[in-house]
């Protein structure tokens, strides 16, 4: 190592001399305050070329990009989604409230071909809540639950962070559970007059 | 006529201070590499006065256990003090507000009240950390007020004169149309000998840090000294902001802590105006006349024309401005000195140099008639 550098320099000039230097110093970056970082990608391959300029980020007006697969924000595609309860029991912080109604008619399959057989008159995600761990979207069946790579959704009500999923209207959900009410009736009232006649035969 | 005067300095001087203070957020931020304010205007420049309008809608706060009368007036002790020193600057060749002959030495005992404000606000606030800042402020400012008072002293012997208006004159082209200076003669670096007379060429050769190059490093001693009396960095240990909180003002809030405020960026310019008048030309343009091309007289204008005035404060102001971004400049750049070593300075560097230069400054005199 440069032994110069650590001696310990106190004479008059040697004083003047790194005052003027650190006055350059900053002169310099005064002087290139013209220039400008540009909001590029880190796989940009200027990203660490750029070493001159004001760096700080006029956020809402200019913004740095993130990956196309960002995992942010949660989405639901409902459509897709066979009311499993997967995602709600692995959430650590029990972010998601589900609520499941039996569906009495044949209601579809998902894209991916699996069978459609309950409703979700509930399907909420606290997003103040989440952590955004991603668990949820690994374990979903359906690959209906995934992250998207929007960042910025502040709300001025806590209550509008909690987002509603389902397709249901409430009045629609409470057709399909008195629908369900009545085949279970049905299907209640049927076997009890299977078993009466079983009775009577026996 | 005294009441048109009071309004356009008071004027004047709040313009300056904040242009000086919207200045300062800028030079900071870009020498940080920041953008500084954006929001507020144009390039946020309304931001200094929205802060100050912010400022007057707060709560004043007086504290329980403070000393009521003194917490009060300190502030505008401090303010009328900075203020009162604007009097006597004269703003072009036929304009100041207040004419007096004994300008430099007015000013220096004006200025020197100032500490009695800031040990008045510390004492009063019966809070420890002002009381430090205040102590430390007194102690640096009475130390330093003895390095720039003898620079200032070495200006007076060169000037033979202390009045601003008269030692403005003498730095240019217009020095003959003074009265009582219609015989003087300047001459190239203030040596007689060489035999070169700058009487008519005025701008740079005239200016006091040419006519007797030795005031060059009273000039430096002054600026370096008047650092310290304005409590700016790298002196600003009385307000340490990481030590102290803001020293002698960390209870005032509202309209007082908006008085401190002002007094303070005030007082920089005040001693950056007193640096531009005593050193570096006054009024006066930096632009000498070669033959023919007479820029002086051109960028000067003749006494008691509009012209005049508008030049004399556009050259005043200018390079008062210059001088305050070396300030800004110097808070930063450099890191806060230690109390022992400010002292050091003061006492031990710049004031036997200030001594020094007294005694060559009248030998120099001598020289120049
Ligand atoms: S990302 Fe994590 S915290 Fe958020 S809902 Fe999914 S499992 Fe819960
Ligand atoms: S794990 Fe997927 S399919 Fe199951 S309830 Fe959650 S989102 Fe719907």
């Amino acid at each position: 190592m440069d032994k110069s550098v650590v001696k310990h320099k106190v004479g008059f000039w040697d004083v003047v001399k790194s005052l003027v230097s650190g006055a350059k110093l900053t002169l310099q970056h005064f002087l290139h305050a013209d220039k400008r970082r540009k909001p590029m990608y880190i796989s940009d391959e200027n990203y660490f070329e750029q070493q001159e300029g004001l760096v700080t980020l006029t956020y809402p007006y200019e913004a740095l990009p993130v990956p196309d697969k960002g995992r942010y924000r949660l989405h639901n595609e409902i459509d897709d989604c066979i009311v499993c309860d997967l995602c709600a029991k692995i959430c650590p912080v029990n972010c998601i409230t589900i609520e499941s109604v039996k569906a009495t008619e044949d209601i579809g399959v998902t894209s991916d071909g699996t069978k459609k057989r309950l409703y979700a008159p509930t399907f909420d995600i606290d997003m103040a809540k989440c952590c955004y761990c991603g668990l949820c979207t690994t374990v979903c069946p359906t690959d209906c639950l995934t992250m998207t790579p929007v960042y910025d959704f502040p709300e001025v009500d806590i209550k509008n962070m909690v987002y509603h999923f389902t397709d249901l209207t409430p009045e629609q959900a409470d057709e399909k559970k008195q629908l369900l009410e009545k085949q279970q009736e049905e299907m209640a009232a049927a076997k009890a007059a299977a078993l009466a006649a079983r009775k009577q035969q026996g | 006529m005294a009441l048109l005067a009071f309004v356009l300095t008071i004027s004047l001087m709040l313009l300056i201070v904040i242009v000086v203070v919207y200045a300062e957020r800028k030079v900071a931020a870009f020498m940080q590499d920041r953008l500084g304010p954006t929001e507020a205007g144009p390039y946020g420049t309304l931001q200094p006065l929205l802060d100050v309008l912010k400022l007057l809608q707060k709560e004043d706060i007086i504290p329980a256990a403070a000393d009521k009368k003194m917490f009060a007036v300190a502030p505008i002790l401090i303010f009328a003090a900075v203020f009162a020193g604007f009097a006597v600057i004269p703003l072009s060749p036929s304009l100041v507000p207040a004419g007096v002959g004994i300008g430099v030495f007015y000013l220096l005992a004006i200025i020197s009240l100032d500490v009695i404000g800031l040990l008045m606000a510390g004492w009063g606030s019966n809070n420890k950390y002002a009381m430090l800042g205040a102590m430390r402020s007194v102690a640096q400012i009475v130390s330093y007020e003895i390095p720039a008072g003898l620079a200032l002293l070495s200006v007076v012997m060169i000037c033979q004169s202390l009045d601003f208006q008269e030692i403005s004159y003498q730095q240019g082209v217009l020095m003959n149309l003074f009265p009582g200076l219609e015989q003087e003669q300047n001459w190239l670096f203030g040596l007689k000998a060489l035999g070169f007379e700058t009487t008519t060429v005025g701008g740079l050769t005239t200016w006091n840090i040419f006519r007797a190059p030795i005031l060059l490093v009273a000039f430096v001693i002054y600026f370096i000294a008047s650092l310290a009396e304005c409590n700016r960095a790298p002196f600003d240990i009385p307000e340490a902001e990481s030590e102290l909180v803001a020293g002698f003002h960390v209870e005032y809030s509202g309209f007082r802590f908006a008085t401190f405020f002002l007094a303070e960026y005030a007082m920089m310019v005040l001693v950056c105006l007193v640096a531009v008048i005593l050193f570096l030309g006054s009024w006066n343009t930096p632009l000498p006349n070669f033959g023919p091309l007479a820029l002086a007289n051109w960028t000067t204008g003749t006494p008691g024309g509009m012209a005049s005035v508008l030049w004399g404060g556009f050259w005043l102001i200018s390079k008062t401005l210059v001088l305050l971004f070396v300030q800004l400049w110097a808070r930063w750049t450099y890191p806060r000195l230690r109390v022992d070593q400010l002292m050091h300075l003061c006492w031990k560097v710049l004031t036997p140099i200030a001594i020094g230069l007294v005694l060559l400054a009248g030998i120099w005199r001598l020289l120049m008639v």
